[in-house]
């Protein structure tokens, strides 16, 4: 992996050392890292020129931007009406069970973060959750533990299309 | 002339310039809108909303601070539905906000207490939310409290940290109902880029932001019979305390001040000033080597332009954002500090008293002197120098739970030993009075005449112009400073870290060839320091500064090296400037700090 200040210079060079740049460069560190550390932060802003502070402030802004260490993979469970009314404490209880870990946790072994999001735009096929960059819908518990397995088994290798034609 | 366009306000017609907010025109017009966000030295926010007021043609309320006016808009300020809608918004502020004002430090000058008084919110509509939320206090810092329940967001603290001190220790972090006003990564403010010039505390409306008061151990010092507790006041704070105890801004108030300070039991009451005459006669005699061993001696690692250090603020911040140019700080402590290594050795000596019974006390217009205070480089004395820092505000408290008509007070001067001072030290409080005071008495050092300006007035460096430049060139000058002859001596001065960085940034990039600068952490100096009474705005700073200089031209000696104690001390006791015992006593060390 790329140390984290070649990949910050890196992606300045990319998008430019302005104000506006923040945020692309936050999110190009994300995609590394799955989050923000101290280290990141203060390293951004000096990249920047700009007050360590306001890094801070713009990344605890965006829900997608962690700013306390994750898994590899981060699961997000939609928690918004719809997927709550079709059954999301159901799924959630089934990822809770089997990683033995609650929201906001992240398994020992550094695999898997679970966190809850609100609406990911899937209510019509609904309960959704994404694992990093991917979605999985209509989920049910048979289908998140075979998800879920299949992460596992993959030895945190990464596992796409698992029954995931309709997206 | 430009154009001007007429509005009406509540059915008065007025006329004002193109671009003035509804709000500037309606005092304008003698119409008072409440506000909260809004602050004169700071850019609009408009996210308080306490203002609205209505505009006929919109459904909507406008933020009145927010909107400019228009020709031919007609304003109503004081509807029912204007009046309403003000009541619910304080009410949601109250909401979220821990008001328990008797216990609150600002209770009595709060100004979302004022509005709620004002409004008489006498119920609660909306459910208190404090008990549902988790709040911390952060009192790590010596001079400076964070109460985040107090906090209604209004961000005038963050504006005030990037605006005005380009200092960036505050943001808005998180969002919705989450959203605070907090630190990088959340940390205390003392393990942060924190200046503690207290800038934040005098432009909070509530108690969220207030310095860490030592009133109950300056009053338990006071009433143990063994100790001495002796006082100094800084130049700023007798321009500045009578606006907390009855007078309008502008009065000076020295000898009521010196007075009550006498009533309250202080052994001795004396002048920061004095220290403030010591630190032209070190730092001025600092610049003269420095130009010395840079023009005539030819050496190129000598570091000019020579920075003052007489503002913690300063100090912190440059050990904070360019800690590569720290040697371009005097060396020099700041008046206060100055002050307290004396009083522990020179006065103690001189009054035969053993200095571990000496408490001393300081009066400063300042939150950041709390932290020097507590440097540990600051125990040259073999003690900690100065003991209890107190702000303006601070004295105030204490004088009026002392129950003395500071009104009704006769005028008192100072204790001798360390009370006598010049009119260059007075202007210390000041932005441009240490360049000032400093080349009235290097001038004369190196041409054994007066500075060539009337009445010893250096106008150039005067004003709330936020940097000021100044060139005096030496003509001239004395046989052991003829190498001297006919150079230009270029002076800047800046006050309000947002104006230091910019200088500083203009040393750093080679754009300018300064020799001296003066950097004041406040707004105007000292007199617009963080620890002044709240509010302080421009149209107070400008008063207060008019004082000092009248305090100036009042006084009978005005230069640095005329004060008879400073001739007296450097007699008896420290030799000459720059000299081994100043060395150990009067100047000091810095260190590099983080960025963040």
């Amino acid at each position: 992996m790329e140390p984290i200040s070649d990949l910050i210079r890196r992606l300045a060079d990319r998008y430019g050392r302005e104000r506006s740049s923040l945020l692309p460069i936050l999110q190009g560190v994300v995609e590394q890292e799955k989050f923000l550390s101290e280290y990141s932060m203060t390293e951004i802003a000096r990249e920047l020129n700009l007050p360590a502070a306001d890094v801070y402030g713009t990344a605890t802004f965006y829900s997608f931007l962690e700013y306390k260490k994750m898994g590899r993979y981060i699961i997000r469970l939609c928690k918004t009406i719809t997927c709550s009314m079709k059954g999301e404490n159901q799924i959630l209880l089934t990822i809770q069970d089997l990683l033995k870990i609650k929201v906001g946790e992240t398994t020992p072994d550094g695999n898997f973060s679970l966190l809850q999001t609100n609406c990911l735009g899937f209510c019509h096929k609904a309960p959704a959750m994404l694992i990093n960059n991917e979605v999985y819908n209509e989920l049910t518990p048979e289908k998140v533990r075979d998800i879920l397995t299949s992460y596992i088994n993959s030895n945190g290798g990464g596992i796409k299309n698992v029954n995931n034609s309709s997206t | 002339m430009e154009k001007r366009i007429k509005i009406t306000i509540n059915g008065e017609t007025t006329e004002v310039q193109p671009g003035t907010s509804v709000l500037d025109a309606a005092h304008q017009a003698g119409v008072i809108i409440p506000t909260l966000c809004y602050h004169k030295d700071l850019c609009v926010a408009g996210n308080c909303r306490v203002c609205v007021i209505e505009i006929a043609g919109q459904k909507r309320l406008a933020a009145a601070c927010a909107t400019p006016c228009e020709d031919g808009m007609e304003v109503l300020t004081n509807t029912l539905k204007v009046r309403n809608s003000r009541k619910h918004i304080i009410e949601l502020l109250l909401s979220e906000h821990n008001a328990e004002c008797t216990s609150c430090y600002r209770n009595g000058n709060c100004e979302l207490q004022k509005l709620a008084s004002d409004y008489k919110i006498m119920t609660q509509d909306f459910i208190d939310l404090i008990p549902f939320k988790n709040f911390t206090i952060d009192n790590f810092s010596p001079s400076i409290i964070k109460d985040d329940s107090k906090c209604i967001k209004c961000q005038r603290c963050v504006r005030t940290c990037a605006e005005l001190q380009s200092v960036n220790a505050l943001t808005m972090a998180y969002k919705g109902e989450h959203a605070m006003i907090t630190t990088f990564f959340e940390k205390s403010m003392n393990d942060v880029v924190c200046t503690n010039c207290g800038q934040c505390v005098n432009h909070c409306p509530t108690g969220a932001l207030t310095e860490k008061n030592y009133i109950e151990e300056v009053w338990s010092a006071l009433a143990d019979k063994n100790k001495f507790v002796v006082v100094q006041t800084a130049p700023a704070v007798r321009v500045g305390l009578g606006e907390e105890l009855g007078f309008d801004p502008g009065k000076r108030v020295t000898g009521k001040m010196v007075a009550a300070l006498k009533r309250l039991g202080f052994y001795a009451v004396m002048d920061t000033d004095f220290t403030a005459d010591l630190t032209i006669m070190e730092e001025g005699t600092e610049l003269l080597m420095r130009l010395k061993d840079a023009l005539y001696e030819g050496r190129e690692d000598v570091k000019l332009p020579l920075a003052t250090s007489c503002s913690p603020g300063w100090i912190k911040f440059i050990e904070h954002i360019y800690p590569d140019f720290l040697g371009h700080l005097s060396s020099c402590k700041s008046p206060q500090q100055m002050f307290g290594a004396l009083v522990k050795t020179y006065y103690a000596k001189a009054r035969k008293i053993n200095p571990s019974k000496i408490v001393s006390v300081s009066i400063m217009p300042c939150t950041a002197k709390k932290f020097e205070a507590a440097r540990p480089e600051m125990r040259d004395s073999g003690f900690r120098d100065v003991d209890y820092v107190l702000t303006t505000r601070e004295l105030a408290i204490m004088i009026k739970q002392a129950g003395i008509d500071f009104l009704k007070l006769q005028d008192m001067s100072f204790d001798r030993l360390m009370g006598e001072s010049t009119g260059a030290g007075v202007i210390f409080g000041a932005t441009g009075g240490v360049m000032e005071a400093a080349l009235r008495t290097a001038y004369e050092i190196v041409t054994g005449r007066e500075v060539p300006f009337e009445n010893l007035n250096i106008t150039p460096v005067r004003g709330m112009e936020g940097v000021k430049e100044a060139s005096i060139t030496i003509e001239d000058p004395l046989k052991e400073w003829a190498f001297l002859d006919g150079v230009q001596l270029n002076c800047a001065v800046a006050h309000g870290l947002a104006n230091a960085k910019i200088v500083m940034d203009a040393v750093r990039d080679g754009k300018v060839k300064y020799h001296f600068i003066e950097f004041m952490a406040c707004p105007g100096g000292c007199l617009g320091g963080g620890g002044q009474p709240i509010p302080t705005n421009p149209e107070i700073r400008k008063r207060r500064a008019q004082a000092i200089y009248a305090e100036d031209a009042g006084m009978p000696l005005r230069k640095s090296h005329q004060n008879p104690e400073v001739i007296k001390i450097y007699k008896e006791f420290l030799g000459k400037p720059l000299g081994e015992k100043s060395h150990k006593l009067l100047h000091t060390t810095y260190i590099k700090r983080t960025n963040f």
